[in-house]
């Protein structure tokens, strides 16, 4: 069972969907999850928003054979840190046999189901990695 | 002014069960199963996929198909008998999803396997009338069905979406007439809180499938003046390989024309999307100028008969996004084990 509560889901929502970060306009550095100030242009920096097309790379990953809470069904599975075309980095769950992941190997983004409150609560979709 | 498709998107899980491992799971003769159906292996969902994600992934294909600005859609409706949610709709999260939101009207359909086209004449309706600009139409299920019943051996996963406009420009397939044909039958339902539907045994072929298939085809036909050689290729709701063969032949139509659309047999019955997705892999197919004639049928029980003329704009979108074979490509193939804990069949303490 994921333990996040229904606001704080729903604030991030967009972001979560459609991989919507932003970038600085001064430096051009992009940013998910979405930074509202740059923390290298500080002040400086111009915040703007931006719909990452969600290709990427796999920079490292882990396989999970004993999962958390909720995830129990799902195991043996892999979580990885990709990194996006633009720049940024983030970690996710990658779909897929684990014996298939490799450093170095091309994801695309696919819409799943990240995880839900129990039976009862809300079910929780996002954006999370296939081999591309 | 003409209504029609301007894109269509298909999504299909890779996971694959063969009708072999069901069958041995509860002691059933695949062989006469195989031959019965003429349904040889079935797609089902990933651990995290559902209703909503497949809708999600054959929107997004639909709008990729002919580089629609969602921003244009208002209209999202999903038909599907397997909503992830009983009270929130399925709509909601594509239209966010997709980009579409917050200017739209949305809803759910229900109507068993034939939500999704009832879902598309109510674009249409809502596109000629000029209150929308384009609609999106979707169908997409993780269909259900109890372990060890006859309905397991077939329902599949699977979701189509269309998106209907009426600018001539960008029509892809002109929706040329629609005609429906509903009555009080009851073959098949699901009460509140029931994870499976229940089936009403003789009420299956002949009173529902085989009468609201053929009425509503012909129906249009009357109306439209056509008959079934003016058409190049047809499309009937595929619940099995069977139904939808027989359909055609009392119809007069022939194998032939039914070929390009008959997905059942290495797909399974992926109810709501399962008229929608023979029609996306005709179009896959199709050349500008072919006609279409399609009629689903949901249980319940009524059938929309449709009528399609293709235009030179498939050649232009066609490719953008996958095409239906390829979605039918490269399967996983798992055992019932796994079948069974993907579809939360295994309940974990």
């Amino acid at each position: 069972m994921i333990t996040m509560s229904v606001p704080r889901f729903w604030r991030k929502q967009i972001a979560r969907y459609n991989l919507v970060g932003t970038y600085c306009k001064t430096c051009n550095e992009y940013f998910y999850p979405p930074r509202n100030v740059c923390p290298t242009c500080r002040r400086d920096g111009q915040i703007g928003e931006h719909k990452f097309n969600g290709n990427g790379e796999l920079i490292t990953y882990t396989v999970i054979h004993t999962a958390a809470e909720g995830f129990e069904g799902q195991t043996p599975y892999v979580l990885g840190i990709v990194q996006l075309e633009e720049g940024p980095r983030l970690t996710s769950q990658i779909v897929g046999d684990p014996k298939e992941m490799h450093i170095g190997m091309k994801v695309r983004p696919v819409f799943r189901r990240l995880g839900q409150s129990g039976e009862r609560g809300m079910i929780y979709y996002g954006t999370k990695f296939v081999p591309a | 002014m003409s209504v029609g498709i301007v894109s269509y998107g298909a999504y299909i899980p890779r996971y694959r069960i063969k009708l072999d491992d069901i069958a041995k799971v509860w002691g059933d003769d695949a062989e006469i199963l195989k031959s019965g159906l003429m349904v040889f292996e079935k797609s089902f969902p990933d651990v995290d996929e559902d209703t909503a994600t497949i809708a999600v992934e054959a929107a997004r294909s639909a709008v990729r198909r002919a580089g629609i600005d969602a921003q244009r859609i208002g209209a999202v409706y999903t038909g599907s008998e397997s909503h992830p949610y009983a009270v929130k709709p399925t709509s909601t999260i594509v239209a966010e999803a997709v980009g579409a939101t917050p200017v739209l009207t949305a809803a759910d359909f229900e109507f068993a396997c034939k939500a999704g086209t009832a879902a598309v004449q109510t674009c249409m309706g809502l596109v000629a009338s000029g209150m929308i600009d384009l609609g999106m139409a979707i169908g997409s299920d993780v269909a259900q069905g109890a372990p060890g019943d006859a309905l397991e051996y077939t329902a599949a996963a699977g979701g189509v979406a269309f998106i209907i406009g009426s600018k001539e420009s960008e029509i892809t397939a002109i929706i040329e007439d629609t005609y429906s044909f509903t009555t009080d039958t009851p073959d098949f339902w699901r009460r509140e809180g029931m994870p499976y539907p229940e089936h009403g045994g003789r009420f299956t072929g002949e009173p529902g499938y085989f009468k609201h298939v053929t009425n509503a085809a012909r129906g249009l036909m009357e109306k439209m003046n056509t008959k079934p050689e003016d058409y190049d290729f047809a499309v009937f709701h595929q619940p099995n390989g069977k139904f939808p063969s027989r359909a055609a032949s009392m119809l007069g139509f022939s194998k032939e024309q039914i070929k390009p659309g008959l997905v059942v047999p290495r797909l399974g019955n992926t109810y709501s999307g399962s008229c929608m997705m023979g029609i996306a892999a005709t179009l896959d197919q199709a050349k500008p100028g072919d006609r279409i004639f399609a009629t689903a049928f949901g249980s319940g029980a009524g059938a929309d008969a449709f009528s399609i003329t293709v235009t030179d704009r498939i050649e232009e979108i066609r490719n953008s996004a996958p095409k239906v074979e390829e979605l039918l490509a490269n399967p996983i193939y798992a055992d019932y084990a796994k079948y069974a804990r993907h579809k939360g069949k295994i309940k974990l303490a």
